[in-house]
């Protein structure tokens, strides 16, 4: 794993959170009168340094060796059902949404809930993670996020020793996101982690992508990546995180409970029951791969499995 | 000129039918074939393959129930141009998406049922583009028609292969699932006859040309 933790700061963590929010307030008119008013409130000290438009990261690989997927691809073929089930209408869909103010409730079995908005998220240690993004339909990528592990929100609300579960949830707001007017699936979105995968150090909440504030076709402000299982676990634009006693029911499982399960662990050995998970292509190549067990991450993740029949547990 | 009057329709279904091959060629070279292109390509060879489908069916009611008899000698070229796509269709996905590894080919073909169903319609349209010519259909003699009465099990094939592929959002495959049925039931020898007695009562009594 030798280019998974950054060894320098994505430049927006040098920004202030006021120019951070500055910047991701570029994206929405509505966020740019919020930041607005708070540069007139609070006199900064900082120097001023602005958003470059060039991205930047530390690696131009994964730890395996293979290249990063553009900026452009990551930002231009998107699955956020939310907006678009067209991969490529997401962006231009998604690019008025309003993402600041946000805020995330942390709840449920906890000794200290706790209500976060974007300032307390970029507080915790933001690190770049450079994952490989295994998509459900046979398609992959490596991209490089910026974010913390989703272990040090949790430590700091205190799970009680009944939560055996986490609840993630987007936000609902079909004004904003014309797919949520779609009766096919149960909004809003809804992913669940056993609490063991949530508390890994390989999962984290990303707040950038590329060392640049998230686009919200990439699930702004704050998404789940969680690399060794399929795309659609990586829940977007979170407002909630629930811990809970019980194994919850995702939107995916809601849909089609045969096709979709609670753990949807990468695995070429367990087929979809309509295609097969063997190979896959990675965005920007010709011919297919095979796809690797946990998407590649067996020796960080499969202990959490030991005994389980991934089969079953799909 | 008399050679243009008279093939004039024909010349609009050939252009037809190579507009979709023109844009995906144009949009591959321009890059503007999504991140993943290959997948951009098969989508839209499928999706071209499937109108035309639609459209041959639609030929048949079209004279029954309207009276457009200019219709039914573009049934061959609609049949020939769907089989060729759904041809393109197929070698992008064995050639361009799998590289013709034949393991992979046999796992990916005869292991999913939306492969199967997909792969059965494109030998079905292979073999009735393939007999549509003057000489099949004389050797054929009557078993000619039976055969491609087909063309109705490789469109309800095509439509299942489209829905089985379908993540969850059906809502355009059923769509095309619904006009392949309604076209069938137009078909249906009650329905049909009713049809055309009803154009030809009409066409009586406001003196039109049957």
């Amino acid at each position: 794993m030798k280019t998974r933790n950054s060894e320098i700061t994505p430049e927006y963590l040098y920004l202030s959170r006021r120019e951070f929010l500055k910047s991701v307030g570029m994206l929405t008119a509505g966020s740019l009168l919020v930041s607005a008013c708070r540069s007139e409130d609070i006199p900064s000290k900082e120097p001023e340094v602005k958003a470059s438009l060039t991205p930047q990261t530390v690696s131009s690989t994964d730890e395996l060796g293979d290249p990063l997927n553009s900026y452009e691809d990551i930002s231009n073929y998107n699955n956020y059902y939310e907006f678009s089930t067209d991969k490529t209408s997401v962006a231009g869909l998604a690019q008025d949404f309003i993402i600041s103010p946000w805020t995330v409730a942390v709840g449920g079995l906890v000794h200290y809930p706790k209500t976060y908005d974007l300032d307390d998220l970029m507080k915790f240690a933001q690190e770049e993670r450079i994952y490989r993004l295994r998509c459900v339909e046979g398609w992959s990528m490596v991209i490089p996020w910026t974010g913390f592990p989703l272990a040090a929100l949790l430590k700091e609300v205190e799970p009680t020793s009944d939560a055996k579960y986490v609840l993630l949830e987007t936000i609902y707001d079909p004004e904003q996101m014309p797919g949520q007017n779609s009766s096919w699936y149960q909004w809003p979105y809804v992913e669940g982690l056993r609490l063991d995968e949530a508390m890994h150090d390989l999962t984290i909440l990303a707040i950038g992508l590329y060392g640049k504030p998230l686009l919200p076709q990439s699930g702004a402000p704050v998404r789940l990546v969680v690399p060794w299982k399929y795309g659609f676990k990586n829940i977007k634009s979170i407002v909630k995180i629930d811990l809970i006693a019980e194994q919850p029911t995702s939107l995916w499982m809601a849909a089609t409970p045969h096709e979709y399960g609670f753990y949807a662990n990468v695995n070429p050995e367990v087929p979809h029951p309509r295609w097969s998970q063997a190979t896959e292509r990675r965005i920007g190549e010709l011919s297919r791969r095979p796809t690797l067990l946990f998407n590649g991450y067996e020796e960080e993740v499969a202990a959490l499995y030991e005994g389980m029949n991934l089969s079953v547990n799909f | 000129m008399v050679w243009i009057r008279n093939k004039w329709r024909l010349l609009v279904t050939h252009g037809g039918a190579l507009l979709p091959l023109a844009v995906l060629l144009f949009d591959w070279y321009m890059g503007n074939l999504t991140a993943n292109p290959i997948r951009a390509a098969t989508l839209r060879t499928g999706k071209s393959a499937l109108v035309l489908l639609v459209l041959l069916l639609a030929c048949t009611p079209l004279n029954t129930f309207l009276g457009l008899s200019w219709v039914l000698p573009l049934r061959k070229w609609l049949g020939i141009y769907t089989a060729f796509y759904a041809g393109i269709h197929f070698a992008i996905f064995a050639g361009l998406d799998y590289g013709f590894d034949l393991v992979l080919l046999r796992d990916a073909i005869f292991e999913k049922r939306y492969a199967i169903a997909g792969f059965a319609s494109g030998i079905i349209l292979l073999v009735l583009a393939i007999t549509s010519t003057q000489g099949w259909k004389k050797r054929l003699g009557n078993r000619w028609k039976q055969l491609h009465r087909l063309v109705y099990l490789a469109a309800s094939l095509a439509v299942v292969h489209y829905v089985w592929l379908a993540k969850s959002n059906l809502g355009e495959p059923l769509l095309y699932g619904v006009i392949v049925v309604l076209l069938l039931v137009l078909r249906i020898p009650h329905i049909s006859r009713l049809g055309r007695r009803l154009r030809l009562s009409l066409s009586k009594k406001y003196n039109l040309p049957a």
